[in-house]
């Protein structure tokens, strides 16, 4: 098991590689500010869609709500960073942990529902969290909450993202990914086998949330205002397309798809509206060809070059 | 005599106006392998869905190694000790035959969550466990050459097999098996119940087997319960069975 381990090693490696070049690029102006900044969304939104794909691809639960918690993770934030003057890293993991504490409240009826129904609830419940939001007076209403500190840097997305990727990754590898996934395969099959199954739904569905959240913190970091209007439902279906394209139950594939869909609608930025048709054509080619998603259910770990990299001692 | 291991008392299933199963009486001793035949409709898989936790009794109790299992989950009672196969193969069907086998050790997997995740402590060592021991299991079903296709893939016979094997993992002190030979060719039945013999005596287990065909159940079971409309018709040794006018009035008269 050992081979486990070099493997995570490997990656790490790999993933510091990755950031040192970027970082460099950055510092010289070869990458302007423009993409700097969409770098940074790259990042936040492979959380966003790592930690949904959780939800969505391995345990099978369709949520659609995510937005709501990045909402309470970045609003918890900002008032412990703007007006208590929280440390940055206290903040983002407050924000996590009430987002991922109000996923788990939401969790436990919710989770009761199935397919569809679930997918209402959830998206009626990111909703009403964003209106309640926009009702408090104490972080700005509709108009949004001022004078946030700049504290999200490329450094501080970067090493979360990985921090979260490799989360997710050893969480389903291990019996309890594998619980959740069963709970997708076949849940009476599930039950059966002795999967609390009710326990590992609300556990998948917190940990997204709370990883929504933390998000949800660098998110706000990055700006010096943000609003309500920045989490709408909208924000969550285009948080649900990254996981459909780039694959269910697939950390590549929440990577592939964060990456997508946050360099196209960066590419189309002068034309909005074009992005979504260009989401709806693909998503459509998808449902044809390739209705898993790009890399649904495997990773890129496991194939060719990698694998011999790597070497073969389970999933990564 | 043998110790007792499940006891069920008067246990009535209501369906609505149906009553799939009345009055049931039921015993069975550690190490014994039962049988539970009647024909189609009787009344035997609602039988072990009432013994898993799927239904709730309407009436009666069931009593499991000394304890009441009424109105515990299915999982609960897995983690009891009975474990099952499905009538209608409900495999994990789009995961490989090797993670089927891994999700049922979940019961008995002891590292959390935060050893799970910074891969430390108890992690390593009880995930090597789990590979072996499902690797030895599945080459006790002749399916460890198989481990890495996905389950949907696998022949009929096979994914029988890999159901039994699965439920074996959750490391069951009860197994039911419910028609594990339906579908099978007559080989595949033969070798079939010479594994069932073989794995009750190497994992010293119990087994409650269902199955519509009699003479398969014949061969191998020491006792026998005969299911009709819900009903107990008779009970026995195999040659009592055999001999008995309602069952061969149920079998024969009814034309199943
Ligand atoms: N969940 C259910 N709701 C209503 N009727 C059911 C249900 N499950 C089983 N039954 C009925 O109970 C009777 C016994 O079914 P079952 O236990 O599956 O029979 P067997 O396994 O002996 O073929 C059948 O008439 C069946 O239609
Ligand atoms: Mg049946």
């Amino acid at each position: 098991m050992n081979l486990l381990r070099r493997n995570d090693l490997i990656m790490l490696a790999f993933g510091i590689v990755v950031f040192a070049v970027l970082q460099g690029l950055m510092e010289e102006g070869i990458i302007g500010s423009f993409w700097k900044l969409n770098l940074m969304l790259i990042g936040i939104n492979i959380i966003m869609s790592v930690s949904l794909n959780l939800i969505n691809g391995y345990t099978g639960q369709f949520s659609l709500g995510h937005a709501g918690f990045m909402a309470v993770g970045a609003y918890v934030g900002v008032v412990l960073t703007t007006n208590f003057h929280v440390p940055f890293l206290g903040a983002l993991l407050a924000g996590g942990a009430a987002a991922g504490f109000l996923g788990f409240l939401i969790g436990l009826p919710t989770l009761r529902l199935r397919g569809d129904y679930l997918a209402i609830a959830t998206l009626g419940l990111g909703e009403i969290i964003r209106i309640v939001i926009m009702n408090i007076e104490y972080v700005g209403g509709a108009a949004g909450f001022r004078n946030i500190p700049h504290y999200t840097n490329f450094a501080w997305v970067f090493f979360i993202m990985l921090f979260t990727l490799f989360f997710i990754k050893n969480f389903v590898n291990s019996s309890h990914g594998r619980a959740c996934i069963a709970i997708r395969e076949n849940e009476i099959a599930a039950e059966a086998m002795g999967v609390n199954t009710t326990k590992y739904k609300i556990m998948a569905f917190t940990i997204g949330a709370a990883f929504a959240g933390i998000a949800g913190g660098l998110f706000a970091h990055n700006y010096y205002i943000i609003s309500p209007a920045s989490f709408t439902f909208m924000q969550s279906f285009i948080f649900l397309i990254m996981v459909v394209l780039g694959g269910l139950g697939s950390i590549t594939g929440g990577i592939a798809g964060a990456f997508f869909v946050t360099f196209i609608s960066a590419a189309l930025a002068n034309w909005p509206e074009y992005r979504m048709i260009i989401f709806a054509l693909l998503l459509i080619l998808l449902m044809f060809y390739r209705p898993q998603g790009l890399f649904g259910y495997v990773e890129i770990t496991n194939m060719g070059i990698f694998r011999k990299i790597l070497k073969r001692g389970g999933t990564a | 005599m043998a110790a007792e291991l499940m006891r069920v008392e008067d246990v009535s299933e209501v369906f609505g106006g149906l009553k799939a199963v009345s009055d049931f009486n039921f015993y069975i001793n550690k190490g014994e392998l039962v049988g539970l035949i009647g024909p189609n409709g009787a009344g035997k898989t609602t039988v072990f869905n009432l013994f898993t936790g799927v239904y709730q009794p309407t009436t009666g109790t069931i009593t499991f190694n000394g304890k009441s299992i009424v109105g515990l989950k299915p999982y609960q009672i897995t983690q009891r000790g009975i474990a099952r196969t499905f009538q209608n193969i409900r495999l994990f069907s789009e995961l490989s035959v090797l993670d089927n086998v891994k999700i049922a050790y979940h019961c008995h997997v002891k590292y959390g969550l935060l050893e799970t995740v910074l891969r430390m402590g108890r992690y390593f060592q009880e995930e090597k466990e789990i590979e072996e021991e499902s690797m030895k299991l599945l080459s006790v079903f002749k399916l460890d050459d198989k481990a890495d296709e996905m389950a949907k893939n696998l022949p009929y016979g096979a994914q029988r097999r890999l159901e039994i094997a699965r439920a074996l993992a959750a490391k069951p002190k009860l197994l039911l098996l419910d028609e594990p030979a339906a579908g099978m060719n007559p080989q595949e039945t033969k070798e079939l119940m010479d594994m069932i013999r073989w794995i009750r005596k190497e994992f010293g287990l119990t087994v409650l087997l269902i199955e519509h065909d009699m003479n398969l159940v014949m061969g191998i079971c020491e006792r026998i319960y005969v299911l009709e409309y819900g009903m107990v018709i008779a009970s026995g040794h195999p040659e009592e069975i055999k001999k008995n006018p309602e069952v061969i009035r149920a079998y024969l008269g009814g034309g199943a």
